[in-house]
């Protein structure tokens, strides 16, 4: 990359204050308090696409994120209900379970490739539903409902975070949470592709086989990389059903896991921030095109296919374009 | 039991039929079609509209459905996928792009034809039953019509001079071109029979469970499913998926039905199981 340190240090900084205290101020300033819950899905949707962007890395396209999310969801949501645990201890462990399951399912399914990867995982998201829907602990179709709200978490009696039923404005608390995690992921993200874990990776989107040849122990690193995806996806759903205290077999459906791909292909396959970005354009997209109605739709998928005719390489693409020619 | 079979070879003849169409897709342009089931609803929509209101015979509303679909997929080919492949890093993108036109045709459909279920008069009136099996002729009409179907696909791959490029085409694209095959002339004829197939299989079964909407994405799954068990971009297997998938479907609905509905959940249990054993399905060529 041609950006120096210090143009990167100033762009890091630049979007934490963005995200941290101008949207913030300018969202108290309008009053339009609905905006918290639109970020706030933005950032968690795009932390599971952060996922399927980590799976795409390796070379496997993943249509299996809205399997890990509605796993997550179910098991934040039990473990708060049935056992009494506290969210906060509850999300990082739904983050883990879905991660041991994604290495037990992982370690077969990571053996197929192409479209046959696609379209098992594309079946997992079917089989996630339909087990969310059969199983009794999940309650079926009518789903797990008034989940509370996370409670306060205190260290050694210091309240770190309050309680998010005694504030009055919990979708400020939900939206800073919610992005803290954003930046903390996208920062693993980097570091991860950045390292020598990142090359690695590369070298297995190129060729398999090439890489095992030359010693790079591809069934570890393709378990860890999905492994780490699942774990996006599980925390991502479990902070969803937190926010809306409510899961429900069809609360990530096939959609969803075609969706978290969409955003990875738009924002870009090649770049770290491309989820990112996809994600924003496409959430906030849909959400403009709301007062088009009926043809909200049409709209919306004839804009993608444009989109996709002029810039198959997502929208990040546009900078490295304009930098070639400039 | 012989109910149990008959049912299931008449789903499996159609549900064949409908992996035929993507699988041909998939060998000739390594394109995962998500448009499958929506291509599906479309073709039934046609003939729906044909011979349901305006009270065309069927046969030519079955062949308006397949030659509105085959014009609808030689568009496709030569505007879209033909574009995006040629532009983009990864050939992964043409995912996206066909996930963009599955919701294209899910708004259009949804638009023209509105949401609301919808049936067509029988064709046959009348029911067999006889040695135990009660079937109703129009579905054994139906069945028939997607065996001679197939069949014609089949011999028509074989033998003609297209069949004989297209197949070459799937082997080896670059082969192909060399020997002078007009590559994306054979492309777009593919893509054209792929979603015409998909056409013909929704004006043949808007006549038995009628069609609505919303059933585009699940079929498009269940083709996923029967194009996973056979193997991509093999007729065969589309062909032995499809009669797998009914098959098990058939059985799976009569042995667990005092289990609640999981059916499904049991077959695509079954499946991840059989491809982790064998990953490219029953004859795929390996990593598609």
């Amino acid at each position: 990359m041609t950006l120096n340190r210090n143009v990167k240090i100033a762009a890091v900084v630049a979007f934490l204050a963005i995200v941290f205290i101008a949207v913030p101020a300018v969202i108290s300033a309008s009053g339009r308090f609905d905006l918290y819950y639109t970020l706030t899905s933005v950032a968690l949707l795009s932390i599971a696409s952060a996922g399927v962007w980590l799976t795409f890395y390796i070379g496997r396209i993943n249509i299996g994120q809205g399997a890990y999310a509605l796993m997550g969801g179910y098991i934040s949501a039990i473990l708060v209900m049935n056992h009494g645990w506290s969210f906060w201890l509850a999300l990082p462990v739904a983050g883990l379970f879905c991660a041991a399951a994604s290495v037990l399912i992982g370690l077969p399914i990571l053996r197929l490739r192409g479209v046959y990867f696609a379209m098992v995982t594309l079946v997992l998201t079917e089989v996630a539903r339909l087990l969310a829907l059969a199983l009794p602990i999940t309650n079926g179709a009518k789903g797990i409902v008034s989940i509370p709200l996370p409670g306060a978490l205190s260290v050694f009696g210091v309240t770190l975070i309050p309680d998010f039923a005694s504030l009055q404005n919990s979708r400020l608390a939900f939206y800073l949470l919610a992005v803290t995690l954003m930046v903390v992921c996208f920062a693993v993200m980097y570091r991860l592709v950045n390292s020598r874990i990142g090359k690695l990776c590369q070298s297995l989107q190129q060729n398999e086989e090439l890489a095992s040849s030359i010693g790079v122990n591809i069934a570890y690193l393709r378990v860890i990389a999905y492994a780490v995806s699942s774990f996006f996806g599980g925390v991502s759903g479990a902070i969803f059903a937190a926010i809306s205290q409510s899961i429900y077999p069809s609360s990530f459906t096939v959609t969803d896991s075609v969706n978290f791909m969409l955003n990875c292909f738009l924002g870009g396959l090649g770049y770290v921030f491309g989820p990112m970005l996809g994600t924003l354009v496409l959430y906030f997209g849909w959400d403009l095109l709301f007062q088009t109605g009926q043809f909200q739709l049409l709209i919306y998928s004839g804009l993608m296919i444009v989109l996709m005719l002029v810039l198959p390489n997502g929208l990040l693409s546009l900078a490295e374009m304009t930098r070639k020619k400039g | 039991m012989e109910q149990v079979i008959a049912n299931g070879l008449y789903l499996g003849a159609q549900y064949a039929l409908i992996a035929l169409g993507l699988t041909l897709i998939f060998a000739l342009m390594n394109v995962l079609n998500f448009a499958h089931g929506q291509m599906y609803v479309l073709g039934g929509f046609i003939t729906y509209t044909v011979y349901g209101q305006l009270g065309l015979p069927f046969v030519v509303a079955l062949l308006a459905s397949g030659a509105t679909l085959a014009v609808i997929g030689a568009l496709m080919e030569k505007f879209l996928f033909r574009t995006v492949i040629r532009r983009s890093h990864r050939e992964e993108s043409t995912m996206l792009l066909a996930a963009a036109t599955a919701f294209f045709f899910d708004a259009v459909i949804l638009l023209l034809f509105g949401e609301k279920q919808r049936g067509v008069p029988k064709i046959v009136k009348g029911v067999f039953n006889d040695a135990g099996i009660i079937m109703p002729y129009d579905r054994l009409v139906v069945g028939a019509l997607a065996i001679v179907f197939i069949a014609a696909f089949v011999l028509y791959m074989q033998y003609s001079r297209v069949g004989r490029a297209m197949r070459a085409l799937a082997q080896d694209r670059v082969a192909a071109q060399l020997m002078g095959v007009r590559v994306d002339r054979y492309s777009m004829i593919g893509f054209a029979m792929g979603a015409m197939l998909a056409g013909v299989v929704g004006g043949l079964l808007v006549t038995i469970t009628g069609v609505n909407s919303g059933i585009g994405g699940p079929i498009s799954i269940k083709a996923f499913l029967m194009v996973m068990i056979g193997g991509a971009g093999v007729v065969g297997g589309a062909i032995a998926g499809g009669l797998i998938l009914g098959m098990m479907e058939s059985v799976g609905l009569t042995v667990l039905r005092e289990y609640g509905d999981v059916t499904y959940l049991v077959i695509f249990a079954a499946l991840m199981v059989f491809l982790s054993i064998r990953p490219n399905g029953l004859m795929g060529k390996p990593w598609g």
